[in-house]
């Protein structure tokens, strides 16, 4: 059995956000603690996706509070460039810097935003590809990679800025059914070395099985939290319920 | 319905016909149209040439010689005033592309005035006759002015030049606005979520990955730059069509008229025929891997 640490790294606190008249998040509060994996479910347009862009300053919101391993989200100071150190995030899309190699893309960030040496970001850079097994791919485009394959250079390309928190939005949406497995299985590594991630994910299986606590929300709201055998397997709300059996 | 290709269905054969890069005829980003030059045009150039200088002799008797000669004993001083038009194209769109690069980059600020203000200058620029702009920058900038006691005579073709740069910035802004917004929302994203400044962003991710889409459109441009300079006529500078008007008077010949006038076409065309050559090959090239 993992023990979690019972230090909070993120906490949500009645957060509020509207886009234009549509409030996509109405009052959602969460505590992420250190080394714990937390998954998100629920249908699409619950706010699943805008939750986690809000706890990386990518979406202010309009009221409640963020805390993001001691930094205020929601101050109007916040340096956000210092909060999005701390918080890696991988998104559906990839988003791979297409006029960079794989490396390069893995490097980038380190060398310019936090100013390290580039022989010794080169050298970790390498251990990194290493990680998502992609060693031989270095030097390639991001054009010539497979979308699982691009999808793990994202994943080290947010590692090697050493954050604290990872968030995975939906990354294995976009993906063909057999290159899931390779994405997932670096995702799951990465849980079990006690890296904090927050995963907002249509993979039940996958969300069962390395979930610390599952949150389930829908229009907004989290209607229901739980570890994953609560969640999956005994669900109390008609709300989870209907949309587990719709998706199960 | 239109046809994309040079190569259509009469035969393989490139044929006129005014489609643009892609299908398109005007620049998507400038909205200014592409000059798609064939071969055919250069060799319809030389052939009316041809055709004008000895119908020319049929009507004056045996003069074939004599157009050839004239010609050949002018083309120095043609040459020297088509070297002005290269001189002012190249200075219009060096200057233009300076201050153009700035104000497009402004037209995708984060401030709203500086957006808002330079989304006017550009739209102001862009949408008034280059003619007009050029006599207004004539008549708005002094030709002398004392710096310090120093007496500075700006000659006419500076003037002309700094005034076709105008329609030249403003179009280089919408070209870098263009190109700029036309790198997809999640680029941005993901260089804001590993830190990088807005800054950073757009000159090491950003503005790389649109140089290929601003290129093609950066060098029609200038084709039309290179073309326009000879509005210089109108204003007196020494470029190639004013010398040519100016040798036509001295010689008083009127069957000089068209060979002389087919020759200063026939200059612009085998210079912007290989720019015009050169755009489409890179926008077919680079519009499959973008």
């Amino acid at each position: 059995m993992k023990v979690i640490s019972t230090e909070i790294q993120v906490s949500i606190k009645d957060v509020h956000k509207s886009f234009g008249t549509f409030e996509v998040l109405k009052g959602v509060s969460m505590d992420i603690h250190e080394g714990e994996v937390v998954c998100i479910i629920g249908p699409s347009g619950s706010g699943k996706s805008t939750l986690l862009r809000c706890i990386n300053a990518l979406v202010p919101i309009n009221s409640g509070s963020i805390n993001v391993c001691g930094i205020e989200v929601n101050d109007e100071d916040v340096d956000e460039l210092s909060l999005r150190r701390h918080v890696g995030m991988v998104f559906q899309s990839y988003n791979l810097f297409p006029h960079r190699t794989a490396l390069q893309n893995v490097m980038m960030a380190p060398i310019h935003v936090l100013k390290q040496n580039r022989d010794e970001v080169e050298v970790r850079a390498r251990e990194l590809l290493a990680k998502v097994r992609l060693s031989e791919k270095a030097d390639a485009y991001p054009g010539e990679l497979s979308g699982g394959q691009q999808q793990r250079i994202a994943i080290a390309r947010s590692l090697a800025m050493r954050p604290d928190v990872m968030m995975f939005d939906e990354v294995t949406a976009a993906l063909d059914p057999e290159t899931v497995k390779g994405v997932l299985n670096t995702i799951r590594e990465l849980a079990e070395e006690g890296m904090t991630c927050v995963l907002v994910t249509h993979e039940m299986g996958f969300a069962r099985e390395v979930a610390d606590h599952v949150y389930f929300t829908d229009h907004g709201v989290i209607v229901e939290r739980g570890s994953p055998d609560e969640l999956f397997g005994n669900a109390k709300d008609p709300r989870t319920q209907d949309f587990l059996s719709q998706i199960l | 319905m239109h046809v994309t290709k040079n190569e259509n269905a009469w035969g393989g054969h490139p044929v006129l016909h005014p489609i643009g890069r892609g299908g398109r005829l005007f620049c998507r980003f400038t909205g200014i149209p592409y000059v798609n030059l064939t071969w055919w045009h250069g060799a319809i150039i030389v052939a009316t040439l041809l055709m004008m200088a000895s119908g020319a002799a049929a009507q004056y008797g045996n003069t074939t010689e004599n157009i050839l000669t004239t010609i050949i004993k002018w083309t120095p001083l043609m040459l020297e005033g088509f070297k002005m038009n290269l001189l002012m194209s190249v200075v219009a769109m060096s200057v233009g592309t300076m201050i153009g690069v700035v104000l497009g980059l402004c037209q995708v600020s984060l401030i709203p005035q500086v957006r808002t203000s330079s989304w006017l200058l550009t739209q102001l620029l862009r949408n008034s006759p280059w003619l007009v702009t050029l006599f207004y920058v004539m008549y708005i900038i002094p030709f002398e002015f004392h710096i310090g006691g120093v007496l500075i005579i700006l000659p006419d073709w500076i003037k002309a030049t700094f005034g076709l740069s105008l329609p030249v910035l403003a179009n280089v802004s919408e070209i870098v606005r263009g190109g700029v917004q036309s790198i997809p929302e999640t680029q941005w994203e993901s260089a804001r979520s590993l830190a990088f400044s807005r800054v950073q962003t757009l000159w090491m991710i950003i503005i790389p990955q649109c140089m290929k889409r601003m290129l093609p459109p950066w060098m029609n441009l200038y084709a039309i730059v290179t073309m326009a300079t000879v509005l210089g006529n109108i204003v007196g500078v020494s470029e190639a069509l004013t010398i040519t008007r100016d040798i036509l008077a001295a010689e008083g010949r009127n069957e000089l008229l068209l060979p002389m006038y087919g020759y200063v076409l026939f200059l612009f065309f085998i210079y912007i025929y290989p720019i015009s050559r050169v755009t489409v090959r890179l926008e077919r090239k680079w519009a499959v891997d973008t």
